[in-house]
């Protein structure tokens, strides 16, 4: 296949991981606006609880895939929890002490990780095969790009359309209003967190399937690169992140291809710069002026 | 202030040094051989696997009449992988008289070790310090184990004699000396030889996603790639080079040994390293009378598999045996001169020294065949 179209897809496959961490970020962030830097970290969970079921699917002989539904279950439960244990006591705290609190919950998660289960990396078997198809894409490829559009739409609909989402929006334009309207902002809050925990254990599977190593830290570059790619896009909108993730996938890929690999990170780093200096609001972005 | 306490300590180390001289040439029963090892912290591992081998060495030595008629004292200290301790540890076997030194096991304090032991003139033998500016340019510090370099140019010359393949495609990590030393002297030696490098692509210690360049690879369809780098990140190349359409099969040096048992019993990913050959210092499975005995010894000493470490630290004392012999005393000068002419045949293989003291030896082929490792050759790179 042509060397273009290749470089292409494997720009929009990481971008698609990207985007679906990014969703994360932003969702937390246009609600809370906290930066959470423990959710590359909830990836790092999801992932190691599906290589500990893993077996299980096998010996059962069903698909390993399943083992989304133990991640889903227990990425979305410690997401609320981190959010009631150490979100919501700081909440009236300046903003400052809930990021650092963020890095703390993201060194404690990485830790732990490292003491109860080990440093070294483990290994992970091939969940969608990755067998060229007809038309040069690997299933798994295929996949990754196709649930990360629809779960974007389905949240994008879910914030417009429903009662619960909306509620999201209120909160996230005008916490007291929205609390003297009669939302339950704690409830809304932790739904926040639910879904981009939710988020972050799909991401985790497609992080597995396609790269089959994890390890402790794992979550921290990705985690990293996925905030980048929700600043691009606008922090705190949904087609921002997925639009910001792809654009940095496919930065990452052909600065690999075409100029160097040293040179991928620099540029990625480089992409938030020039975003901030130029449009701090980032491309889908609201500018929103300070009152006075 | 810095200046007045390293002149002290040089000045200790020298006195105490006059003193170990001192001390065997007077005591003349026994030989004093000093050995230095991480047994506890974080590379202990290889510590432990290292000094088990010399160990075992001595004690088959001394139960065969020992050296010169004399039997070898072996006094081993722990240094904890840290050059301060390295240091500290080395004066007190100064102190208590050591003939010869093997050791350190890893770079940073071997380092560190021989410049004291230079300036001692001790003769010392590290079985596995790879760092290049160990012995360069120091007469007494010699080396077991081949530097990191030396690989790639074994393998460049297996890749043109052995597997008769030309065109090959190089994939190195750029944050690794390692990788990078491996890679430089493979390109200069494949150049040399009239192989043709393809393309050389880069990636960095951090990086998971491989696939742009493994697509850069794939256009240039090379017939081998060599990876230098450690197993866990071969786990990582090797299966999105497959996906990616990769046809090539892999070489690499001495970081590929524990890739299947990174890999565990998964199939699909064992089937993306099938047919790839690497360095090693030796294999279990060589049928070499020299090896079967050694392996057996330690299987049947320490209930456990020797691995590298434990070969090269095996060797070294061996070597430090044929040394002596061979220079007839345990003068140090005449040992050192020994050891510089000298041409060994251990259970890693047949080393003679270079002008730096790095050896000039055979090195083991592992192929991958089946999902298992299988001795392929001994290449001898005369």
């Amino acid at each position: 296949m042509n060397y273009f179209i290749t470089q292409t897809i494997n720009g929009l496959s990481l971008g698609s991981i990207y985007a679906l961490i990014a969703l994360g970020y932003t969702m937390v962030y246009g609600i809370v606006q906290l930066i959470n830097f423990a959710h590359g970290d909830i990836i790092m969970v999801g992932a190691y609880v599906s290589f500990f079921t893993i077996p299980t699917l096998q010996s059962m002989g069903l698909p390993l895939w399943l083992c989304i539904i133990p991640a889903l279950i227990i990425c979305t439960l410690l997401g609320v929890v981190i959010e009631r244990l150490a979100y919501r006591p700081l909440r009236e705290s300046p903003r400052i002490a809930n990021l650092i609190t963020a890095i703390g919950v993201s060194l404690l998660l990485q830790n732990l990780a490292m003491k109860f289960i080990g440093t070294e990396s483990k290994q992970i078997g091939v969940i969608f095969s990755k067998q060229e198809t007809a038309i040069g894409i690997s299933p798994n490829t295929i996949i990754i790009i196709v649930t990360t559009i629809i779960l974007t739409l389905l949240l994008q609909a879910f914030m417009k359309r429903t009662r619960t989402g909306k509620s999201l929006v209120a909160v996230s334009e005008d916490y007291v209003a929205s609390k003297l309207c009669g939302i339950n902002v704690d409830h809304a809050i932790s739904i926040t967190f639910a879904i981009g925990s939710a988020l972050a254990a799909v991401a985790a599977l497609f992080y597995i399937s396609t790269y089959q190593q994890i390890n402790p830290t794992m979550g921290s570059l990705p985690g990293i690169k996925a905030f980048i790619a929700a600043v691009l896009g606008g922090i705190g909108s949904i087609p921002g992140a997925v639009i910001g993730g792809l654009i940095l996938g496919i930065c990452e890929i052909f600065t690999r291809a075409y100029i160097s690999s040293q040179l991928a990170d620099a540029v990625v780093f480089g992409i938030l710069i020039i975003v901030l200096i130029f449009k701090p609001a980032g491309l889908f972005g609201k500018n929103v002026k300070e009152k006075v | 202030m810095r200046k007045k306490i390293l002149a002290t300590v040089m000045a200790g180390a020298m006195i105490l040094s006059g003193c170990g001289g001192a001390g065997s040439n007077g005591g003349g029963d026994k030989i004093k051989v000093g050995g230095l090892a991480p047994l506890t912290g974080k590379v202990a591992i290889y510590g432990v696997s290292a000094s088990n081998g010399t160990k075992l060495a001595f004690e088959e030595i001394n139960a065969n009449g020992g050296i010169l008629g004399k039997q070898v004292e072996f006094i081993l200290e722990d240094e904890k992988g840290e050059v301060v301790d390295a240091k500290n540890a080395y004066g007190k076997l100064v102190s208590e008289g050591i003939d010869a030194l093997i050791g350190d096991i890893t770079s940073g304090p071997t380092y560190a070790v021989a410049e004291d032991a230079e300036a001692d003139g001790i003769p010392m033998i590290t079985p596995t310090g790879t760092q290049f500016n160990i012995t360069e340019g120091r007469t007494n510090i010699f080396r077991v184990c081949y530097t990191d370099p030396y690989q790639g140019e074994v393998l460049a010359k297996y890749m043109k004699n052995n597997l008769k393949k030309t065109k090959v495609a190089v994939m190195k990590n750029t944050s690794s000396d390692y990788s990078n030393g491996v890679a430089q002297k493979f390109e200069e030696e494949a150049k040399a030889l009239g192989l043709d490098v393809v393309v050389t692509v880069s990636y960095g210690d951090e990086d998971k996603d491989f696939k742009a360049q493994l697509a850069q690879i794939n256009e240039k369809k090379p017939e081998l790639i060599l990876i230098p780098d450690y197993y866990e990140k071969i786990a990582l190349i090797a299966p999105q080079a497959r996906e990616a359409g990769v046809e090539a099969k892999f070489i690499g040096p001495d970081g590929w040994d524990g890739i299947l048992q990174q890999f565990g019993g998964d199939e699909a990913s064992l089937k993306t390293v099938e047919g790839a050959v690497f360095a090693n210092h030796y294999s279990q499975a060589d049928k070499a009378e020299k090896v079967q005995n050694f392996v057996k010894a330690y299987k049947d000493k320490y209930n456990e598999d020797p691995t590298a470490f434990s070969a090269l630290g095996y060797d070294a004392a061996y070597l430090l045996k044929e040394a002596m012999e061979k220079a007839g005393t345990t003068d140090k000068a005449k040992v050192v001169e020994a050891l510089k002419g000298i041409d060994f045949d251990g259970v890693t293989g047949r080393l003679k020294f270079d002008d730096n003291n790095n050896p000039i030896k055979d090195i083991t082929i592992i192929k991958i065949e089946n999902g298992d490792y299988i001795f392929d050759s001994v290449v001898n790179n005369d």
